[in-house]
């Protein structure tokens, strides 16, 4: 170690490096470099100083007239479309392909997944979920396989509703969004945030970039079948489906964000 | 996004998968520690298999089921509990009715659910005190899903330690089943005998 640093020290006292040394010493002492790092160490500081959006139990649901008819249309396109789709999809690619494609399009979630937590300060998790991605990238062959979570790397999910939660916004009303279902203010502001700076956006040329949102799309219409028997169970069997969908979302979001129960989220029937 | 909303379908999933489980633990006051907890549930869970693998006829598997959940869990305090406020208008031999009923229809609603568990194991986490009682910790290993959280609540103030509430990854079993007969009664128009014949009809 010792000899070690003292080897570095000779490498950068040769007369050869020092004038390279000595441009980059003199570059961040230009004002400019100097008042971005200010900027930026600030930036994070003021991060690291807000406290995360205060706990609710309760359901805020103001616009539920409106919910439940996006609801009642939500509930159609399911019948008309996503479920003979998904249907012709298991018969299709089968069970191994459609994990494969699942296993594929949550591969190329994690580059988003890996930037909200740093946005978060999170950086266990940033780390893990960079390790899955590298690991899953090269020998689970683009992602196609999942050699990482058996290897202890299960992926650390987030998105930028999470990131909103733990810079101090507030969950906002629940909201039943076309397509996609279940979701609240927050939340819907975070899945627009999270497609607008999804990294491999911009990483991938024009072409290329669309099979990502494709694999996301066949990745949901093979949830659709893989969990067929608890979407029917909620969207078809149960007295309502509205009431049910919308505590099953705001309970296990609640339960994700927080990290645990707390006396204000439990039940407690003999009290009553 | 997709990943939350896969959780999300998973653990309800789950949840009605594991309702069943809601008052299969034996836990005594001395239990509530992890490894006698966790020895508790190991036995539910080779019980159950034993239920699923007897080779018996669904309806016979749904009355062993029905015993273990009146085993225990507080059953009485759970079917109160999801009837909500209607609960306290009701008349003694209507919530007597009502408890009976409700009892047969979890059977019979999570039952099914069971053969999900087949190769699959629960690991208890800890145990922590709470202002209700006993919260217990525990992860859900099931095939072809990813491990998930299962929270037990536990009380003594039935006089006996039993089971009468779960979470899985935060859902609340209470929550759910009070939705849904909350729900059935205002499809009945709040007529709770109308509810009870109906629940009997498909316990």
């Amino acid at each position: 170690m010792q000899s070690g640093i003292q080897l570095l020290r000779a490498y950068v006292e040769t007369p050869k490096l020092n004038p390279w040394v000595n441009r980059l010493v003199l570059l961040l002492n230009t004002r400019s470099v100097r008042f971005f790092g200010i900027a930026s160490a600030l930036a994070l500081m003021a991060l690291a100083a807000c406290a995360p959006a205060p706990r609710v139990s309760e359901t805020n649901d103001p616009f539920e007239t409106q919910n439940r008819k996006m609801h009642e249309i939500n509930k159609k396109i399911d019948k008309a479309v996503l479920k003979p789709l998904s249907g012709a999809y298991g018969t299709v690619a089968g069970g191994p392909m459609s994990q494969g494609v699942g296993n594929f399009s949550s591969n190329l979630s994690l580059p988003g997944m890996i930037l909200n937590d740093i946005l978060q300060l999170n950086l266990p998790d940033a780390f893990s979920n960079l390790a899955r991605f590298s690991l899953n990238s090269t020998f689970g062959i683009a992602g196609i396989f999942d050699v990482a979570t058996p290897n202890n790397l299960p992926e650390a999910s987030t998105n930028f509703g999470e990131t909103l939660h733990v810079w101090g916004v507030a969950e906002g009303s629940f909201i039943e969004l076309p397509f996609y279902g279940a979701s609240t203010g927050r939340d819907a502001v975070g899945l627009v945030v999270d497609f607008i700076i999804d990294p491999v956006n911009y990483v991938l040329p024009t072409p290329e970039r669309y099979i990502g949102t494709a694999s996301h799309l066949a990745s949901k219409v093979g949830d659709r079948g893989r969990y067929s028997d608890l979407v029917e169970s909620v969207l078809y069997e149960s007295e309502d489906s509205y009431a049910q969908s919308r505590l099953l979302y705001l309970q296990s979001r609640r339960r994700a964000l927080y990290g645990e129960l707390s006396d204000d989220d439990l039940e407690d029937p003999y009290a009553e | 996004m997709p990943n939350n909303k896969a959780l999300t379908r998973r653990s309800a999933l789950t949840l009605a998968a594991a309702a069943g489980f809601v008052t299969l633990l034996p836990l005594k006051a001395t239990a509530l520690t992890n490894k006698q907890a966790a020895d508790l549930i190991d036995n539910v869970v080779a019980d159950i298999n034993k239920i699923i693998n007897s080779g018996k006829s669904e309806s016979s598997m749904y009355r062993d089921f029905e015993a273990l959940f009146a085993k225990y869990g507080d059953v009485p305090i759970i079917a109160r509990s999801s009837l909500g406020v209607a609960w306290r208008s009701a008349s003694a031999s209507q919530q007597q009715r009502y408890v009976a009923a409700f009892r047969g229809y979890m059977a019979q609603k999570y039952g099914k659910r069971f053969r999900e568990f087949i190769g699959g194991k629960i690991v208890v986490t800890g145990a922590r005190k709470v202002s209700s009682g006993y919260l217990v910790g525990s992860v859900a290993h099931l095939k072809g899903s990813a491990p998930f959280s299962v929270e037990w609540q536990v009380s003594d103030k039935s006089g006996q330690v039993k089971m009468f509430n779960l979470y899985i990854e935060g859902i609340s079993l209470l929550a759910t089943e009070r939705t849904e007969i909350t729900a059935m009664l205002d499809k009945r128009r709040g007529d709770l005998n109308k509810l009870i014949a109906d629940l009997e009809k498909m316990g």
